[in-house]
């Protein structure tokens, strides 16, 4: 007999708190209410498309973050809200969504993005409306003084760090290297970093091939990859691409003949995919959860990681969530509030160590100090633990030297 | 270049265009038939993948995936056909387009719901893993083994329509349907079977991709771009189209692939560009149909 009867979902239980909240409403003056006024971080970033998997992991570590500090009482008393926005992977989607949170949700800082493009997209437009921004996706560009806002801090690791570091390790003087690499920003300055770093090095590229971003199937790539004769196979790509592209080039049999180095190591795809398409790749990582053999804040982390979400270590990519919500967060802490050039300031001072030991914004660039992991896929032989798959094969220790200078990147010394 | 490099190129584009074939196939027989412009398409390969995911999950074998996994959604197509788009054959070409449109944002939103965005692997069946020597170059077993199933699926479907009563039918259907029902045949049945046939099709070639590529919501939107180039190329509702075209794209893809990258994507629209310029219908379509 309920037909047509459309039934509320309010409880009692709903109705009694929507009660009282009204009357604290009521009751609080003006002044105290804007004091008490929640701390809301917008968060784009890419929950649908090929770097799905990764997204999702850094929101469950910002999440992580906000409920940490959440907790403990918040920011000067004040709550903190982080306000997720799928971004599709598309620039202009995340230039919408980013304003819609600037203006409509009034959001005090943002904090996301997965892919260069579209984070200079958002950069473009908070730097515009004098947003404080933390990036947390790689790019070499927003480092450069034609991109820089005084506004953006970028927490995330550079392709020029991260492609030297790992050269640094695979790399070896008269190597042939064949790169296959994703056709958009973040490709091309994996490629650009790789280059600089196998001219120093002395190795010599044997051809590059670009492919579309997203792309399923890379068959087509490959009887001409085996024929360049390698001795390494650089694969310059991210999130679902990068499974894809080594699964189908062990299919191939590309790693019979050549190792296969990658940028960025990426953990979700690692165990989407499993140990015999990954045994043996090489690649960089700002985070694995094995650091808290050495580092107390990774364990810290870690614990923290497991006991909110089942157990499940934290990843990669999804650390960049929490480090760089989690500075942001110190940051308002220290400002005691969200006041923008107060904020500044604080994370223009501010060290931080969270998780994977100590960080801070260099001056001139705003790009975040910090260490590089290199990693190598262990086989499935050496992988008792499930969720252990990698071996850390070196820690690049944070360090300005291996970032390009503030003069190099165009700022007045 | 040498000549084994082209010949494994070659190879590689038969193999990509083998999954096109199945795609197209059943896009062209169900416009060829029902009239029909199936958007939804791309999203029924999806699903197919999916389910044969699921399928080879629970019984711990590919085979079951891959036999079963197209008989179910090629059921659920007809469901779809039955339920959705039979009251709207009366009404404008338009209507059951947008309809099946719609019905393919559904599709990938139910999949996020029950499986997640972030999409799954599709372990390469451990009887096929592997490379073998074709004397020219190595060349990944499972995807010959695409190569091979789809040929027989096309010889099955080539004997069933030529060969059978049921084939007379639908030829005859496609032709002609007001004449068809005045002779006693019960068309919506037919086309009822059609529908089901071609997305049985489609998931099957949904499931035979998905060792190679993985599984994703998303993966049926680009198939769906590249299935409807082909039946263009190929002449909407031609089948013998659909085939020489799939495998024509294919191997247009590859070589590219090998000479210029970059322009791997553009070439299949630039040759429909040149199809459409030369002769409209396409290469094996009659004049005046859509």
């Amino acid at each position: 007999m309920t037909k047509g009867l459309p039934t509320l979902p309010i409880t009692r239980r709903h109705a009694l708190a929507g009660l009282a909240a009204g009357t604290a409403t009521l009751a609080m003056p003006g002044l105290l209410r804007a004091q008490s006024e929640t701390i809301r971080i917008g968060f784009p970033t890419p929950l649908t498309g090929p770097y799905a998997a990764e997204a999702k992991d850094q929101v469950r570590s910002a999440e992580l973050a906000v409920k940490l500090v959440n907790d403990k009482g918040g920011i000067a008393g004040r709550k903190v809200e982080l306000l997720v926005r799928d971004d599709k992977l598309n620039a202009g989607e995340a230039a919408t969504r980013t304003l819609e949170l600037i203006e409509k949700e009034k959001v005090h800082a943002v904090v996301g993005s997965l892919s260069s493009a579209v984070q200079l997209a958002i950069n473009e437009v908070t730097r515009a409306r004098g947003v404080i921004f933390v990036s947390i996706s790689q790019s070499d560009t927003i480092n450069e003084v034609k991109d820089f806002s005084r506004f953006t801090f970028h927490e995330a690791l550079n392709p020029h760090m991260t492609t030297a570091a790992v050269a640094k390790h695979t790399f070896k003087p008269g190597m042939k290297i064949a790169y296959l690499v994703a056709d958009y920003a973040f490709g091309h300055e994996i490629l650009r970093g790789f280059k600089r770093a196998q001219a120093a090095i002395g190795a010599t590229s044997v051809g590059e091939i670009l492919h579309p971003i997203g792309a399923p199937d890379y068959s087509t790539f490959m009887p001409r990859l085996r024929a360049m004769k390698p001795d390494i196979l650089c694969i310059c790509n991210f999130g679902r691409d990068q499974a894809n592209s080594i699964k189908q080039a062990v299919d191939f049999g590309l790693n019979k003949q050549d190792r296969i180095v990658v940028p960025v190591l990426l953990y979700t795809q690692r165990l989407g995919i499993g140990a015999e398409a990954f045994e043996g790749v090489v690649g960089g990582a700002n985070y694995y959860w094995r650091l808290q053999d050495t580092l107390p804040s990774a364990k810290a982390f870690n614990d923290a990681y497991k006991a909110a979400y089942s157990g499940a270590y934290p990843t990669d990519y999804g650390a960049y969530g929490y480090t760089g919500v989690s500075s942001l967060l110190l940051a308002m802490a220290k400002a005691g509030g969200t006041d923008t050039d107060k904020v500044i300031a604080a994370l223009e001072g501010l060290t931080y160590d969270v998780a994977k030991g100590p960080q801070h914004y260099r001056k001139c660039d705003h790009q975040s100090v910090q260490s590089v992991l290199v990693l190598e896929s262990k086989a499935k032989a050496d992988t008792p633990e499930e969720a252990d798959p990698f071996r850390i094969l070196a820690v690049e220790p944070a360090s300005e030297d291996i970032l390009r200078s503030c003069a190099e990147l165009g700022f007045p010394s | 270049m040498d000549a084994e490099l082209i010949a494994m190129q070659l190879f590689s584009g038969v193999a990509l265009g083998a999954i096109l074939v199945m795609v197209a196939l059943g896009l062209s027989i169900i416009f060829g038939m029902l009239g029909v412009v199936n958007f939804a398409h791309g999203a029924l390969f999806m699903v197919g993948a999916y389910a044969g995911l699921w399928i080879a999950s629970l019984t711990g074998s590919f085979w079951w995936g891959l036999l079963l996994a197209p008989l179910l959604v090629g059921a659920f197509g007809m469901l779809i056909e039955r339920v959705l788009i039979r009251p709207l054959y009366k009404r404008s070409i338009d209507d059951p387009l947008l309809l099946t449109f719609g019905l393919a944002y559904v599709l990938v939103e139910a999949v996020r719901i029950l499986f997640g965005n972030e999409g799954m692997p599709f372990p390469t069946p451990p009887e096929l893993a592997g490379v073998a020597d074709l004397g020219i170059g190595y060349f990944p077993i499972y995807r010959l083994f695409v190569v091979g199933v789809v040929a027989v699926v096309l010889l099955l479907l080539w004997l069933g329509l030529e060969k059978t009563k049921f084939g007379l039918i639908v030829r005859a259907g496609a032709r002609d349907p007001q004449i068809m029902r005045v002779l006693g045949v019960d068309v919506a049945k037919v086309w009822l079977l059609v529908f089901g046939l071609g997305v049985g099709l489609t998931a099957l070639g949904g499931v035979l991709a998905a060792p190679m590529r993985s599984v994703d919501p998303e993966m049926g939107a680009l198939v769906l771009a590249e299935a409807f180039v082909v039946t263009v190329i190929g002449g909407m509702g031609s089948l013998v189209g659909a085939v020489v075209a799939g495998l024509l794209i294919g191997i247009a893809i590859s070589m590219t692939a090998l000479f210029a990258p970059e322009m791997a994507t553009i070439v299949m629209f630039a040759l429909m560009a040149l199809v459409l310029l030369v002769r409209p219908q396409g290469l094996f379509g009659k004049p005046g149909r859509a």
